[in-house]
């Protein structure tokens, strides 16, 4: 008996549509009118120019570690631009420019690295999750939301952000075999920027793409330059109208590069060559959209300036925060606070009555803050 | 009135909430069409459909995390783990969201879920299929760690676990599913969460028990009634966390003696919070050190080993006479 073909040859796609270069195809240029390409160069302006600003914030000591996203703004607002506001937004932890499109306060996400749990909270009848840190746990989540949209007759989306790190996870497999089986509305956008912390692609996976992970799971799996944002939102407008449409779960992996540090508590100048850093800047999504925009007559004077003004207001209304009451960590861990949890309120209560408990860290410079995940302090 | 036992008492449980609220689910392997390896779910499938008794690919951590997904939404599910052992592979789903979603998004959002497991021996069975490990999810704050003891307080536990607005970790005892049969009402019964019940009233000693232990307990004090002329009080726990302290406090200020018998390990066990909470609370009233009768510190024993590893009626009489003679 010859052995056979069981399935045909698979296939995945890559797309780009304008170039480091600035080329531009055409062809599959997407529809976007002038309004809304003002809007998405805004947003990546702004979160350009917020990332830059909060490395500073926190190198005085104003906020704790974060992960900066510089050089991921295409991946970033290409896909969330495609949801709707009922749709559902899940980040991972570098997501700042999506949260900033979905309608997060600056000052809010500020509170949230400076220590504060009030800053993890979505606004009302927000459909967004708050930021999770450890890595591709939120992608169940993702999935289950999608579940209760369908189980619930609603059209309504999940769009679920993760690493090229967290695709060596079992939560990564686990959510996108259930996402398969149910055929739920979930768009995996996984922001490859080849790092994870200092673990190259080549190290995390042997597959040739994370693309073609998405074939196994029986779902479409598309690889699109990261950084060029028209085709990033080309391909999630793609799977975005496909979920809506019942036909479910694709996978998008964005080429993209980490242009800065992986926490503000990382050096990587000890596991990456500058050269390929230089390589990557040549790339970088904003210089071409800048002359995309510049091309449509689209560019506006003083844009900069009005999204810095913007950022400093926010800045100013974040430092304006009272320091935390610290009694109210017992709020919110239960719907009605246990007896033991009421005693412990007390007992804490009083000592802060008595002077005996230390003062609350408050916007104010701070001392340094620990790492995340296993990584050393740096000076820097 | 009808009797049952624990597993049909658990199964009218979930008809009665599913019934009641079109967002309650329930997901899990084998759940569906098999009922659950243990029945609990048992035609459940054939009642509701196959949207809202899902037969899950077989992984915790997903069947945990996708529970946390739809509890978001404003779901109801009733995630079922086959084996307590397993829950392992999806316990940083447990700690790192379930637990904690309320905190996060500062009240915006909860994981209102219920996450049903088999858990301890008695049943002759395979390694990760006998442990004890309520110690765990008692210890993670934002959890609620409810195991019952019988039929009734199973059904009623299992329904206000349902409405309850956190998320309930609810242990069942695989030695008790078919052990008795109970007066089960059959109208919907809730019982509440947080409260534990005096499951034998006595001045003498009181013996603090839950789970496939209480009917341990009470058999120690009948032999303790029986053959030293002393009256035992037994604590039915039922609510592991938040721990019933006011109740145990209050029956060991009156005896001034306790014994804890759990089937998870001693050390770092429910009973050494037990043991604290009242020196804590009644210390004064104390006549004697408490007492814990609980499985060695050791891992996993055999089955074949194991009426020498968990608690039994004559190792809690004799730790009572010792309580007693102390």
């Amino acid at each position: 008996m010859p052995r056979t073909v069981l399935e045909p040859r698979f296939q995945v796609e890559y797309l780009s549509i304008l170039d480091s270069e600035g080329h531009l195809d055409a062809a599959l240029e997407p529809k976007l009118s002038p309004d809304e390409l003002r809007a998405l160069y805004r947003a990546m302006i702004l979160g350009r120019r917020l990332d830059e600003r909060m490395v500073r914030l926190q190198r005085q000591g104003r906020l704790g570690t974060f992960a900066p996203i510089k050089g991921q703004e295409a991946s970033q607002l290409g896909s969330v631009s495609t949801l709707r506001p009922t749709d559902w937004m899940v980040p991972s932890f570098r997501e700042t420019a999506a949260m900033v499109w979905r309608g997060w306060p600056i000052e809010k996400l500020l509170l949230f690295f400076a220590g504060y749990v009030e800053g993890g909270q979505p606004g009302e009848g927000q459909r967004d999750l708050p930021i999770a840190v450890p890595v591709a746990t939120q992608l169940p989540h993702a999935v289950g939301l999608a579940y209760a949209a369908q189980y619930r007759g609603e059209d309504a989306v999940v769009m679920a952000y993760f690493g090229d790190g967290a695709t060596s996870e079992g939560d990564c497999h686990e959510a996108l075999n259930f996402a398969g089986v149910w055929h739920v509305p979930v768009v995996f956008v996984c922001q490859n920027n080849q790092w994870a912390i200092s673990v190259p692609l080549k190290k995390q996976t042997h597959s040739k793409t994370i693309a073609q992970k998405a074939l196994a799971y029986g779902m479409p799996g598309i690889q699109v330059d990261g950084n060029d944002v028209l085709a990033v939102y080309a391909a999630a407008r793609e799977a975005v109208d496909r979920a809506r449409a019942g036909e479910g779960p694709t996978l998008i992996e964005c080429v993209t590069y980490r242009l800065g540090v992986h926490t503000t508590a990382d050096d990587p100048t000890k596991y990456r060559a500058e050269e390929e850093v230089k390589m990557w800047e040549q790339k970088d999504p904003l210089t071409r959209f800048t002359a995309y925009m510049r091309q449509k007559s689209l560019l506006e004077d003083g844009l900069e300036q009005q999204v810095d003004e913007e950022i400093a207001l926010a800045v100013e209304r974040f430092e304006a925060t009272p320091p935390p009451d610290p009694l109210t960590m017992f709020d919110h861990l239960y719907a009605e606070l246990p007896p033991h949890l009421v005693a412990q309120r007390e007992e804490l209560a009083r000592r802060l009555r008595e002077g005996g408990a230390p003062e609350p860290d408050a916007p104010a410079p701070t001392p340094r803050a620990t790492p995340m995940r296993g990584q050393r302090l740096t000076r820097r | 009135m009808t009797k049952l036992n624990m597993v049909k008492a658990l199964n009218l449980a979930l008809f009665q909430e599913m019934e009641r609220d079109p967002d309650v689910v329930i997901l899990g392997e084998d759940v569906g069409v098999d009922g659950g390896v243990f029945r609990v779910t048992d035609d459940l499938q054939r009642k509701f459909g196959s949207q809202r008794v899902i037969d899950s690919p077989l992984a915790e951590a997903a069947i945990i995390g996708t529970g946390v997904g739809m509890a978001l939404y404003g779901l109801r599910p009733v995630c079922e783990i086959q084996f307590s052992g397993f829950a392992f592979q999806c316990f940083h789903q447990i700690e790192n969201h379930v637990a904690r979603y309320r905190l996060r998004s500062q009240g915006r959002f909860a994981c209102s879920m219920v996450i049903r497991m088999p858990y301890g021996g008695g049943v002759r069975a395979l390694e990760h299929h006998t442990e004890s490990e309520e110690q765990f999810y008692a210890h993670i704050p934002g959890l609620k760690m409810v195991i019952p003891s019988g039929p009734r307080n199973a059904r009623a536990l299992l329904a206000a676990a349902i409405r309850d607005p956190d998320p309930v970790v609810f242990f069942e005892s695989k030695a008790l599913y078919h052990a008795a049969k109970e007066e089960v009402p059959p109208e919907s019964e809730t019982f509440p969460i947080g409260r534990a019940q005096v499951a034998r009233e006595g001045g003498d000693l009181t013996l603090v028990a839950y789970g496939a232990m209480l009917r341990v307990a009470r058999e120690a004090a009948d032999v303790l009634q029986a053959e030293d002329g002393v009256a035992a009080e037994v604590l039915d726990l039922l609510t592991i966390s938040p721990l019933d302290r006011e109740t145990i406090v209050a029956s060991v200020a009156k005896t001034g003696r306790a014994v804890v018998v759990h089937e998870a390990p001693r050390s770092f066990g429910p009973g050494a919070e037990i043991a604290a909470s009242i020196m804590e609370g009644a210390f004064l009233r104390l006549e004697a050190p408490v007492r814990r009768v609980a499985a060695h510190d050791v891992s996993f024993v055999g089955f074949a080993r194991e009426k020498a590893n968990v608690p039994d009626v004559a190792r809690v009489v004799a730790a009572a006479r010792e309580t007693l003679a102390f």
